[in-house]
């Protein structure tokens, strides 16, 4: 019995641990892993090392080298460091390192050391540099939370989608926080921080207050916190020498312990052990570990899916990953595609290949492979610097609208546009112009417009609600002189108030008509700058309203004022034709039911609209007298209709059977409802007999 | 009835789940935001929304107070604003000016933005222009189809046609395309399309790329509906410029039908208040005249009202059973029918009192003529009479199209004339009407004619048929000729008749505009249906200028059950009118039956 607790040692009173090696690392270090910033990936993946000789205080003339191991210790990369101080090295779920640099850059590099992108963490952090940051895993992604010089947060939850979130400023917040950590909590992401004897949880709105239940009091600084890899737990450690486990929440505690050593941790991280599925702390300090913890926990590897584990595979060793997905049975999409588009992705990084050869070969190995993008393969090549072949790569690209986002980061934004055009999707139509807007000075980028008549129209509209004057200077780019005028009409509308402004707006139209050879348009402009100064002055005089009133109501108006030589001055002006001014007369005149004046003015020359027009108007206004007196000055071909109108129905058959007209016969005894008209109708019915007879 | 219902008729398909699909839709929005919020509707959303989810649904989603998006600042005092919006600018600069003024005010609140039918980018740029992009979140509702009765679906996009038709603005086709993906995810496949136009052809594009790239999705349904025809509106122009005469047309014309539904105001109600009448298939007596000429109309209700009072009088001489029976059964029914039948005749005076008189019949006369192409100077001058008396503004505009379109385009002096007097009537304002008008191709100038065809004809002589054919396409592009009169000769639109044509019994479609012409729209329907493609309809195309434009595309579909082939969805881009519907009605009884969907109609 005794060789098999042998090797055992205790470990507080009732708890027994033994050590023993699983494997060495095979690693060489030259480095002591003290004077390095060290990045280990989740589930056992690799570990980054770079040396950091900025911590120093004299800045080392030598570049330090970034290396990446296997977890076992086999280097997979090393390459020399030549951009700015680094400041925090984390990996991604997808393997892929984040190296925060001082200046809140963030350079992304793959598990062989390739580059992929970089990123920014926004100007207030260049402007603050980055005093600290955290690489933090959640079920979207992985993040960075960003400490600045200026004590404030700055984070990102998920770094593939970029949404750079500035945390609130934490109130009194002089120096920076003791410790702080990355939370993860109901899908959103938090930091908690502690200031002194005070803890902090900052979400994206505001700033709040927070206790662990049932802490030990006369605590007056926490020095370390630990969050568990699920976000589910929290380990603080105060100065007076306590460790308080609970959920992230504060609202639950699991144990305290009092180690009775009040220097601050040089690190502290939560374990579990599978077997025993026990939680519990780690806590070391310069020369010494303790574990704490006891309440059972089971291990999440559920983070780690299946797809996941497949990627990580595929950079490794490719035969093996497609037998996996075969073995397992796994939809195409999910499985075999997925590792080919790895295989791609890798390919691409081949740089003694040519790109005609890697495109090629690519697109030989994955055809039509439904599930394959090969738009997410040209980002990947253009990621490593072969600009050229990503265009290739996108021309495999089947759907257009997938193009267009690479295309903009690759500066093609004119190919894009056309792409984008080609999609039929306005909406990303719209986003390639903003960025040729940007990009191209303003000639450039309205000669390209010019070129793409659904873009133009587009970008029309939208200067037509947004920037009005942008919209002119395309019209003027063009000399498209009728739009401009059209443009400066609707401007002596919306924008000029006063008159001389609004006949400024107008002259200028004109103007532009000419120019567009529209001679009505600016006839027609002009003339209405001349109402418009008239109206102006017979406000003045006369009072009332008669701005913007159309020329025919100007004069209506006049004569109902009681204005007739004014209205005549003005129809001889405005050239108005003689129908028309008798009609408007006529009208006006009869609202006026100034019968003696209509009288008169029929009396003064020929009517050039005839007399039926007088006879209708006098019924509107029912003045059958009136009627009468026209309807026997209508001539032979309109006169059954006058009759009809005063309602003359038996002289109206006279005038039809006179005429022998069928038309007007029928037109008559469709009058004929009125119970006296029977004998109308009676001899309306006896003349058409006999013109039938004849 | 003329109008008998066919029992062989095929059974419609469910539409009603589209209302459903978009209720649903909204309140997973609106639940969002969970708590008590205030909503922000956009005028022109009311209607649409209240056929969707009334204000007690809201309210059980937790809608406090309903507001209408206005140029105003609100006055709301709820910690939560949610705004039903159609994606405009002018909309975003409403939403940021509110959310600016809290902030002054110091005051933070959550603002939800859903955007009905979809968002556009241009819309979150000004969010962002404005500095607010981030205390706003973005939805989209994406509800781009209301079923307004059995047979009609109305794609409640009041620009298409002003953005597309006249600015050439694409950006709607998309909304369009997703809206037949979802009809064919809804109802399967359609075996069997057609159509014809430039955004007829372009949204058929983008809708085929949608469904291949949701692949399988529809595939193995089986199709409810047999064929669809998509048609934009500048194809015909004519019809829809053409005074309507079937009962619906002219409610429509009268009192405008929003939404499926109509406000008759006091001269119909003969009281003090006015009354919102649902116009659909569920109302009987509507149902009966919908489609009826309007000279049948009046005889039938009258008809209709001495049945109903046979129906009552047969209280007279029952026993106590059997006028206990009749109050328990029938009464409510009559008295149902009774009151439909009073607003209906109601409307009816109302249009007779506006329509009848001597001048609509005039305006009728004028019409036909220039729907046949006689007596053009008369009818010119009756047209500058009509300004000269400023009988209404729409109407003059709606002859002077029609004259152009049937015309080729006014002669220069008539479109310079006409155009001066319209401009001393109705107001100087009115030039850029007639550049929008002019840009859209319904209000042209004669290009010097003689001299492009002349052109033309030498062009033909130099170069190969087949390239003059494009520089031929490509002249006509330019000029936008509309050629109605030879398309009217081709296709038999002016029915010749002899003797009086018979409006209650009628045996063409032309019987909606009096017997005098067949709509355009319908018949080049009627013919590509009859043919199932459009083989022999090259010259047709020619003179429409859509030799490029056409389309049809039959899948070898054999699980397409026969019913279901008698089904036919017509889609009409840019709007279609209530004439246009009667007309596909009538066709459909005759031969299968149709159903429609449209943007509102126009109103030029």
């Amino acid at each position: 019995m005794d060789c098999y607790t042998a090797n055992w040692n205790p470990l507080g009173d009732s708890a027994f641990y033994r050590k023993y090696e699983l494997y060495s690392m095979d690693w060489d270090l030259k480095e002591e892993l003290r004077d390095c910033l060290v990045a280990a990936a989740p589930y056992g993946g690799p570990i980054a090392l770079l040396r950091n000789p900025w911590r120093k205080e004299k800045a080392a003339s030598i570049r330090p080298v970034l290396e990446i191991y296997s977890a076992s210790g086999l280097p997979l990369a090393s390459l020399l460091w030549k951009s700015g101080p680094v400041v925090s090295l984390g990996w991604s779920a997808e393997e892929e390192l984040l190296c925060v640099q001082e200046d809140g850059g963030v350079l992304v590099y793959g598990l062989h050391g390739d580059f992929r992108r970089h990123f920014s963490m926004g100007n207030e952090v260049l402007q603050n540099r980055v005093l600290d940051a955290r690489i933090f895993h959640t079920e979207f992604g992985s993040g960075v939370a960003i400490l600045t010089g200026a004590h404030r947060f700055t984070l990102s939850a998920n770094v593939s989608d970029l949404k750079l979130r500035r945390m609130p400023e934490v109130p009194g917040l002089q120096g920076a926080p003791t410790c702080w950590t990355a939370l993860c909590q109901d899908r959103v992401a938090h930091i908690l921080l502690a200031v002194g004897p005070d803890l902090y949880l900052l979400d994206q709105s505001a700033c709040s207050a927070v206790t662990p239940f049932g802490l030990a009091p006369g605590v007056s600084s926490f020095l370390q916190m630990a969050v568990s890899f699920t976000y589910r737990h929290l380990a603080l450690f105060t100065d007076t020498g306590y460790i308080w486990m609970g959920t992230a929440s504060l609202k639950e505690k699991l144990c305290e312990f009092n180690c009775n050593i009040r220097a601050p941790p040089k690190q502290m991280v939560w374990c579990s052990r599978p077997r025993s599925k026990e939680r519990a702390v780690v806590v070391a300090w310069e020369r010494r570990l303790m574990v704490v913890g006891d309440a059972p926990e089971s291990i999440q590897y559920k983070q780690l899916t299946i797809q996941v584990l497949l990627d990580r595979l595929v950079l490794r060793r490719l035969p093996l990953a497609i037998q996996i997905c075969e073995y397992l049975r796994l939809p195409e999409v999910q499985g075999v595609s997925r590792i080919l588009a790895h295989w791609a992705c890798y390919k691409v990084q081949q740089k003694d290949v040519s790109d005609e050869d890697v495109a090629r070969a690519i697109n030989q190995k994955l055809g039509d492979t439904p599930g394959v993008s090969y738009s997410d393969i040209a980002a990947r090549a253009y990621g490593c610097g072969r600009t050229e072949l990503a265009i290739k790569l996108l021309e495999y690209e089947p759907r257009s609208g997938e193009q267009v986002p690479l295309l903009l980061k690759m500066k093609r934004s004119k190919l894009a546009l056309s792409k984008a055009i080609e999609s039929g999707d306005t909406d990303l139509v719209f986003t390639v112009l903003l960025h040729l807007k940007n990009e191209l000075n303003r000639g450039d980028f309205f000669m390209t417009l010019r070129n793409q008549p659904m873009a133009l129209s587009l970008y029309r509209q939208f200067c037509k609600h947004q920037e009005l004057e942008t919209l002119k200077d395309l019209y003027n780019q063009d000399d498209n002189h009728q739009e401009l005028g059209s443009f400066h009409i609707r401007a002596s509308y919306a924008a000029e108030e006063r008159i001389e402004g609004r006949v400024a707006a107008l002259q200028t139209a004109a103007d532009a008509f000419y120019k567009a050879k529209n001679e009505f348009a600016a006839k027609a402009t002009e003339d209405q700058m001349r109402l418009l100064r008239l109206q102006r002055r017979l406000e003045d005089e006369l009072g009332g309203r008669f701005l913007d009133l159309s020329l025919h109501d100007t004069v209506t108006t006049l004569i109902l004022g009681g204005h007739n030589k004014r209205a005549e001055q003005l129809a001889r002006d405005f050239r108005i034709p003689d129908k028309r001014l008798w009609w408007l007369k006529l009208t006006a005149l009869a609202d006026l039911e100034d019968w003696e004046e209509l009288e008169k003015f029929s009396k003064s020359k020929k009517s050039p609209i005839g007399y039926l027009p007088f006879v209708e108007i006098c019924m509107k206004q029912h003045n059958k007298y009136e009627a009468k007196k026209y309807a026997s000055r209508v001539g032979p071909e309109q006169k059954v209709k006058a009759l009809l109108l005063v309602g003359d129905v038996a002289q109206a058959a006279d005038v039809a059977i006179e005429h022998r007209n069928e038309a007007e016969l029928s037109l008559v005894l469709s009058h004929c409802t009125g119970a006296t008209d029977g004998a109308t109708a009676d001899k309306i019915q006896r003349a058409r007999t006999q013109a039938q007879k004849k | 009835m003329a109008f008998p219902h066919r029992l062989d008729a095929p059974e419609l398909p469910d539409f009603s789940m589209l209302k459903r699909l978009a209720r649903d839709q909204l309140i997973y929005l609106l639940e969002q935001l969970p708590g008590k919020k205030d909503l922000f509707i956009e005028a022109d959303l009311m209607s649409p929304l209240d056929r969707i989810a009334n204000v007690s649904i809201l309210k059980q989603h937790e809608v406090d107070k309903l507001y209408k998006v206005e140029n105003k600042p609100a006055v709301s005092s709820s910690e939560q604003l949610c705004f039903l919006v159609r994606p405009r600018i002018k909309n975003m600069r409403y939403v940021a000016s509110l959310v600016n003024a809290d902030k002054l005010a110091g005051r933070t609140r959550k603002y939800k933005v859903i955007f009905s039918p979809q968002k556009f980018h241009a819309c979150e740029m000004v969010l962002e222009e404005e500095g607010v992009y981030g205390d706003v979140s973005c939805d989209e509702w994406a509800f781009s189809l209301l079923p307004l009765d059995v047979d009609l679906l109305s794609m409640e996009l009041p620009e298409f046609f002003r953005d597309y038709f006249l600015e050439g603005d694409q950006r709607w086709i998309n909304t369009v395309a997703q809206a037949l993906h979802l009809l064919s995810t809804l109802y399967g496949p359609f075996p069997n399309c057609y159509g014809i136009g430039r955004c007829a052809k372009m949204s058929y594009e983008l809708w085929r790329t949608l469904e291949e790239e949701e692949d399988g999705e529809t595939k193995g349904r089986r199709p409810e509906i047999g064929h669809i025809f998509l048609l934009d509106r500048d194809v015909d122009f004519v019809t829809a410029l053409c005074s309507q005469v079937v009962y619906e047309g002219l409610v429509d014309d009268t009192f405008r039908i929003k939404c499926g539904s109509v406000d008759f105001g006091p001269e119909v109600t003969s009281s003090d208040r006015s009354l919102k009448v649902l116009l659909n298939a569920e109302d009987k007596v509507f149902n009966e005249i919908r489609n009826e000429h309007f000279s049948n109309v009046f005889g039938f209700l009258s008809q209709k009202a001495r049945n109903l009072q046979a129906q009552y009088d047969r209280r007279r001489g029952m026993d106590i059973k059997q006028m206990k029976n009749f109050v328990s059964q029938e009464l409510k029914g009559l008295k149902q029918e009774h009151r439909l039948l009073s607003v209906h005749i109601g409307a009816c005076e109302s249009i007779m009192k506006k329509k009848t008189k001597q001048d609509f019949q005039e305006l009728i006369k004028t019409e036909h003529a220039l729907l046949e192409g006689f007596n053009i100077r008369e009818s010119t001058s009756y047209i500058e009479e009509h300004i000269d008396r400023q009988v209404s503004p729409i109407e003059s505009l709606r002859l002077m199209c029609l004259l152009s379109i049937t015309e080729n385009g006014l002669i220069p002096k008539d479109y310079r004339s006409l155009k001066t007097q319209y401009l001393q009537s109705y107001g100087p304002e009115h030039l850029l009407t007639f550049s929008n008008l002019r840009r859209a191709g319904l209000l042209t100038e004669q290009a010097p004619g003689d001299t492009l065809t002349a052109v033309e004809s030498k062009v033909s002589k130099l170069v190969t048929d087949k390239a003059a054919g494009k520089i031929t396409d490509a002249f006509s592009s330019l000029a936008k000729r509309s050629n109605f009169r030879a398309i009217s000769k081709k296709l038999n639109l002016i029915p010749r008749v002899d003797g009086e044509y018979d409006l209650k019994v009628p045996r063409d479609m032309a019987y909606v505009f009096s017997g005098a012409y067949v709509p355009l729209s319908c018949r080049v329907i009627e013919q590509v249906l009859e043919r199932r493609s459009w083989q022999g309809l090259d010259e047709v195309l020619r003179l429409l200028n859509c030799s490029e434009l056409a389309f049809t595309d039959m899948t070898k579909e054999d699980k397409a059950s026969s019913e279901s082939l008698r089904l036919i969805l017509v889609v009409f881009l840019g709007g279609c009118t209530f004439s246009e519907i009667s007309a596909l009605r009538f066709l459909g009884r005759e031969k299968a039956s149709m159903m429609l969907f449209c943007c509102p109609p126009v109103a030029s």
